[in-house]
């Protein structure tokens, strides 16, 4: 589980005799306490990486918290983040805080690589997909209006400009990990503009990419071939809500919310967290949690960062703890505590011995 | 409305009739409560009319194997094919033929294969033009694991219904700008509150625990959280029915780990469609699962939701299984439970047994010998 699907930009620059300072944003639910996992590992493995923490959740009201927030990523260039709970039942003003960060930052390519893990029992084998979710417009564009009492419509915006965009991020990323085939998802025959104009951009972007075949499949088929036979899928691409619907699907079929880590990346700032960007609410707090993905996404962030030494050797011993069954959380079925997990993972860091900086 | 509950086999004819004396009771006193009713229609031991609608491709044949199946279970239809290609009406609108629409119209009920969508023909869709010429407004599809179709999902026993007129396919596109294209999604009142209460009806009338709305009202507040309030309303008056609310990425999440807990679910056009093939997909896919439409004036059309599969039409090698289940489903609407309960086991243990399997079930079975071994069963079980 190497690089997943990064364009190789220049990460922002390290700052104070090497050291990288990254916003950290906790968020409600499982978020805190597995960030605080996560920095309580970094400060074991004397990872040169400083946390910047702001904190936004779900009660923080004013809009100067979240310009805050956003200013201090576009300090650090990079942030690690929780959640923010939406409460959907405030008026349609409050918007999501979590979309408000990704369309101001122009984050706009979600990338989540989906594979089975070794030691985690699934009803499907050799899952290994690569999502990649255009993350800024579609129908998460929040222009909804009620011309005429008790008719609503909302917008679904389509551009030829972002289109292009995550399709030239999709197709490059493929080449750059070897990747053989790009499927498009989307409902052409239904939304024939919108999903239209997607779909011709994918298909203009493919043309520039020869050695990678290029297929695309209709939402509704794809999740169903996906949950019959998803060891058909490569590298898939697509606009926003069907991201949501496939990411979730596939984060399903390799083991759940807590083993998927998720990137988001624009042209200059990069926000990692996990897959499927649940809160957590249910379990907060009791120690139940799957550090699983945080950590992965933490490692993907030292990947970006180009810190690939700390990041390899953390990885390797998260995916040696997550196929030992007698540590696996409940959601994988077992017992075990999230204390127990970042423990072994710190273990299996020990146990490989001292490192030096060469080495690193 | 439209009962699928699993009652005992019936043994004698008599108890049949008896049978759908107390359903057709019990449906006119819930008819009576409900503020949209569907009229109670009366089930005598007389033939009820249906109207077939064949279909293109693989339609014919797997319409003929129903139709087999349902004489040699004695089944009281009487079946009316009509053809709905589209014509061209005086208005110079598209429309359904005339006969088949007041065949429809007369009947109230309908059996319909798969159409193919044309390319180039000018007219719309179809399936579309029937939707709109019935109001079809309730897509249910209840998704049941098959036992002997083995699939890496067992135990599913779930519904979805889905929002048929509105949401993202209003069709409402609009090019802003060169290089901007605007999709509206459209939700209303109306038609949210008609889909929330056919949705508990359904589960009460079905005895379902519980309905789950599937949205997405933390990204789109006004109009998920319309369709959100709407069903929190109307869940107001079926107390007896646990309303839960939950994200669509949740569903698609907790559904691919473990569909057992999920029971009847409502959602709007998009959401549907996407659930409910990929519940279809978890019971082994559209050549076995049974589809419903509700549409108002009661009118009910019952669809095999797979395509017409051009490569093999003609060669006695089509699956029949999802027309036949919707058939089950449809006469299980009229109060037929003995009827269907015979069809639906005379199937399913045809399936279970493997003898007489069709190419995408996994045997090498013609479409007529698998008919003809369902046939068997049923007349074995008079």
């Amino acid at each position: 589980m190497g690089d997943c699907a990064l364009i190789k930009h220049a990460p922002p620059p390290a700052k104070y005799g090497g050291r990288h300072t990254v916003t950290l944003i906790p968020g409600d639910g499982i978020g805190p306490e597995l960030l605080t996992h996560v920095r309580e590992l970094f400060r074991f493995c004397c990872v040169p990486v400083d946390f910047e923490i702001v904190s936004i959740d779900s009660k923080s009201t004013s809009d100067d918290d979240m310009n805050n927030a956003i200013t201090a990523i576009r300090r650090n260039g990079v942030a690690l983040k929780g959640n923010i709970e939406t409460n959907h039942n405030l008026p349609p003003s409050h918007i999501s805080r979590n979309n408000i960060l990704r369309t101001s930052l122009d984050l706009y390519a979600n990338v989540i690589h989906c594979q089975t893990l070794p030691g985690v029992r699934t009803r499907h084998r050799d899952v290994d997909i690569i999502i990649i979710r255009e993350n800024t417009e579609g129908e998460y564009s929040s222009l909804e209006h009620e011309n005429v009492p008790g008719v609503v419509e909302c917008l679904k915006i389509i551009t030829r400009k972002k289109s292009l965009r995550i399709a030239e991020y999709a197709f490059n990323a493929a080449r750059q990990n070897g990747r053989r085939r790009v499927t498009a998802v989307h409902k052409a025959n239904i939304m024939k503009l919108g999903d239209g104009l997607f779909l011709q951009c994918c298909k203009e972007v493919a043309a520039g990419y020869p050695e990678i075949t290029f297929d695309s499949m209709i939402v509704d088929n794809t999740t169903m071939q996906l949950v019959s036979k998803p060891q058909q899928f490569d590298v898939m691409v697509m606009p926003n809500l069907y991201g949501s619907v496939i990411s979730n699907v596939c984060a399903g079929l390799v083991g759940g919310p807590g083993l998927v880590p998720g990137a988001n990346y624009g042209k200059d700032y990069a926000v990692f967290e996990t897959a499927t960007r649940n809160t957590g609410k249910s379990i907060a707090n009791k120690n139940i949690a799957n550090p699983t993905a945080t950590l992965l996404a933490s490692c993907l962030m030292l990947d970006h960062l180009r810190l690939h030494g700390y990041a390899s050797m953390i990885r390797k011993a998260i995916l040696a703890t997550v196929s030992e069954t007698r540590l696996h959380t409940a959601d994988l079925g077992g017992q075990g505590t999230t204390s127990e997990v970042v423990q072994s993972v710190m273990r299996e860091i020990e146990s490989k011995g001292p490192r030096t900086s060469e080495q690193i | 409305m439209i009962c699928l509950k699993r009652s005992a086999p019936s043994r004698h004819l008599w108890k049949e009739g008896l049978i759908s004396s107390i359903c057709t009771l019990v449906s006119r006193v819930v008819g009576a409560m409900k503020s949209q009713a569907s009229h109670p229609r009366t089930f005598s031991r007389g033939l009820q009319t249906v109207t077939l609608i064949p279909g293109d491709g693989i339609g014919p044949e797997i319409s003929t194997a129903v139709m087999k199946i349902f004489e040699a279970a004695k089944a009281p239809i009487q079946w009316e094919e009509r053809n709905v290609t589209a014509i061209k009406g005086p208005g110079g609108k598209w429309m359904i033929p005339t006969e088949a629409k007041d065949s429809m119209d007369k009947s109230k009920i309908g059996l319909k294969g798969p159409l193919k969508t044309p390319i180039a023909a000018g007219h719309p869709s179809m399936n579309l033009l029937l939707r709109k010429t019935f109001d079809l407004y309730a897509n249910v599809r209840p998704c049941v694991s098959i036992e002997g179709y083995k699939t890496p999902y067992t135990d599913v026993d779930l519904v979805t219904i889905r929002e048929n007129t509105e949401g993202e396919y209003s069709g409402i596109e609009h090019v802003i700008v060169d290089g901007v294209v605007q999709s509206i999604k459209l939700i209303t009142e109306e038609a949210s509150q008609r889909i929330a209460e056919y949705a508990f009806e359904y589960a009460r009338n079905n005895q379902r625990a519980s309905v789950t709305a599937v949205h997405k009202a933390n990204i789109m507040r006004m109009s998920d959280g319309l369709f959100l309030r709407k069903c929190r309303e109307v869940a107001e008056n079926f107390k007896d029915i646990k309303f839960t609310e939950m994200y669509l990425d949740t569903v698609c999440l907790n559904m691919v780990q473990d569909p057992t807990q999920f029971d009847v679910l409502v959602m709007p056009n998009l959401y549907g469609d996407i659930l409910s093939d990929l519940c279809a997909g978890l019971i082994g896919g559209l050549g076995v699962t049974p589809s419903g439409n509700i549409g108002a004036n009661g009118v009910a059309i019952f669809e095999s939701v797979h395509g017409t599969a051009p490569d093999i039409a003609g060669k006695d090698l089509a699956n029949p299984t999802a027309l036949l289940l919707s058939a089950v489903m449809m006469l299980r609407h009229m109060g037929l439970h003995g009827q269907a309960k015979k069809i639906e086991t005379a199937c399913f243990d045809t399936i279970r047994d493997k003898k007489v399997l069709t190419k995408d079930l996994g045997g090498n079975s013609k479409c007529s010998e698998f008919t003809g071994e369902i046939c068997r069963r049923v007349q074995d079980m008079e």
